[in-house]
């Protein structure tokens, strides 16, 4: 049997994408993304704009938000707190895993 | 088809209240949601856990799944008849399909609840599902990008509008700089889109697996470089191992354990172009039994040495 390759692609790849855009991708309503604006958790590339964009490794921070919102029920500010906690223990690990790299074995 | 106990896999009896099973599931939905859980399995646990309460959250779900009777869990069984015109409004003829392919989850995610319509037979466009996969790739793999099989097991809908599970083997090709913690995505591989929705996406989490030698951050690589005393002190020529394949590097005079030396471009490759570091960590090796002659020479070195390297010792007091 052929089987047909698929290339994987980066998410950056695509560059900037729209919030409706966004809103596709992620499974998140447009209201529930400009909620996570206004709480902070997502930042378009110029929040002063009248049409929002977005740098499209925000697809990834708009899924996690999607599964939360799905699965615990969440509401907007709660939602915006987990995501933003999330991310800070994202950071933390990748300078702990930085820090055991450099240590001997 | 096999069955599963919605109600053990939620810790709750059968006569459960909707508050009790809301509860049951938000704890274990805090102890397995694999955004925010460390627990082995999380993911799998959790898939049982919402599959779970997808059902038994709803009543009308719920009482379809109590009127498939009761069995031990991974047992085949039917629906009775009646099930099907009762919950289902079944095509003629739709009891008598073969059942060992479809998946109770898919079962009852075909049925919306509260009056038993068919999702299936709903009009308008439904996007189809997007999946996450986790990949674990090899260091080499990350280094010079790999081609992988990927197993997939998605539902798709017959012409009566029976999910069934399809099993897919998708060919992938994972491009160079793929590393830890990464996603990418296979455009339009994941579910199908019904009514002109569009094809779900499949992401890819990659893994990195362990390497025996090298150690990664990011696209940064660090490997540890024993030396022998004398090579520390002296300095030296040695050949070392990197993701690329070995290369030659000297080792300065009077290099001192956990010295980093920086070999600029010879860690994993970044998407475009550019690639992270290796950094080789200077460790001081004893020989674990030394020769007579060596005993010697090192008895010899001790008394002619004024180096301390406990000074700051004194100093500090």
């Amino acid at each position: 049997m052929n089987i047909e390759l698929t290339e994987a692609t980066w998410i950056e790849d695509v560059g900037e994408i729209s919030l409706a855009r966004l809103a596709e991708l992620s499974g998140l309503e447009e209201v529930r993304l400009r909620e996570l604006v206004d709480y902070g958790a997502l930042t378009p590339v110029d929040p002063g704009a009248t049409f929002w964009t977005f740098r499209a490794e925000c697809v990834v921070t708009a899924r996690t938000a999607c599964r939360l919102f799905n699965d615990f029920e969440l509401e907007p500010h709660g939602l915006a707190l987990v995501l933003t906690l999330l991310e800070r223990i994202r950071e933390l690990q990748t300078e702990l895993k930085r820090l055991h790299a450099e240590l001997p074995s | 088809m096999k069955y599963k106990d919605y109600y053990s896999i939620l810790g709750v009896d059968r006569k459960a209240s909707a508050d009790d099973i809301k509860r049951a599931y938000r704890k274990l939905a805090r102890k397995y949601h694999p955004d925010v859980s460390k627990e082995p399995n999380a993911e799998e646990k959790f898939k049982e856990v919402a599959e779970a309460y997808e059902t038994l959250k709803d009543p009308e779900k719920r009482a379809a799944f109590d009127q498939l009777g009761s069995f031990q869990p991974g047992q085949d069984f039917r629906p009775p008849p009646d099930w099907w015109k009762q919950f289902a409004e079944a095509q003629p003829g739709f009891e008598q399909h073969a059942f060992e392919d479809i998946d109770l989850a898919d079962l009852f995610a075909g049925l919306t609840g509260r009056g038993g319509q068919r999702a299936r037979g709903r009009s308008g466009v439904i996007p189809g599902q997007d999946y996450e996969v986790a990949v674990q790739i090899t260091l080499e793999q990350a280094y010079h990008g790999a081609e992988l099989d990927l197993d997939l097991s998605l539902p798709e809908y017959d012409e009566s509008g029976m999910p069934r599970r399809v099993p897919r083997t998708l060919k992938v090709r994972i491009p160079r700089g793929a590393v830890d913690g990464q996603k990418l995505r296979l455009p339009g591989k994941g579910g199908k889109g019904v009514n002109g929705g569009r094809d779900g996406d499949v992401y890819l989490n990659i893994v990195l697996a362990p390497h025996p030698l090298f150690r990664v951050s990011g696209h940064d690589v660090y490997l540890d470089l024993p030396l022998a005393p004398w090579e520390a002190v002296l300095g030296t020529t040695v050949r070392m191992p990197t993701p690329g394949g070995p290369v030659d590097i000297k080792v300065p005079p009077n290099t001192a354990a956990g010295r980093q030396l920086r070999l600029g471009g010879r860690g994993l490759p970044k998407p475009h172009g550019a690639a992270g570091d290796l950094y080789a960590i200077a460790q001081i090796a004893v020989p674990a039994t030394v020769t007579e002659r060596e005993r010697e020479l090192m008895q010899q070195l001790a008394a002619a040495s004024t180096f301390n390297p406990r000074q700051h010792f004194e100093e500090g007091t």
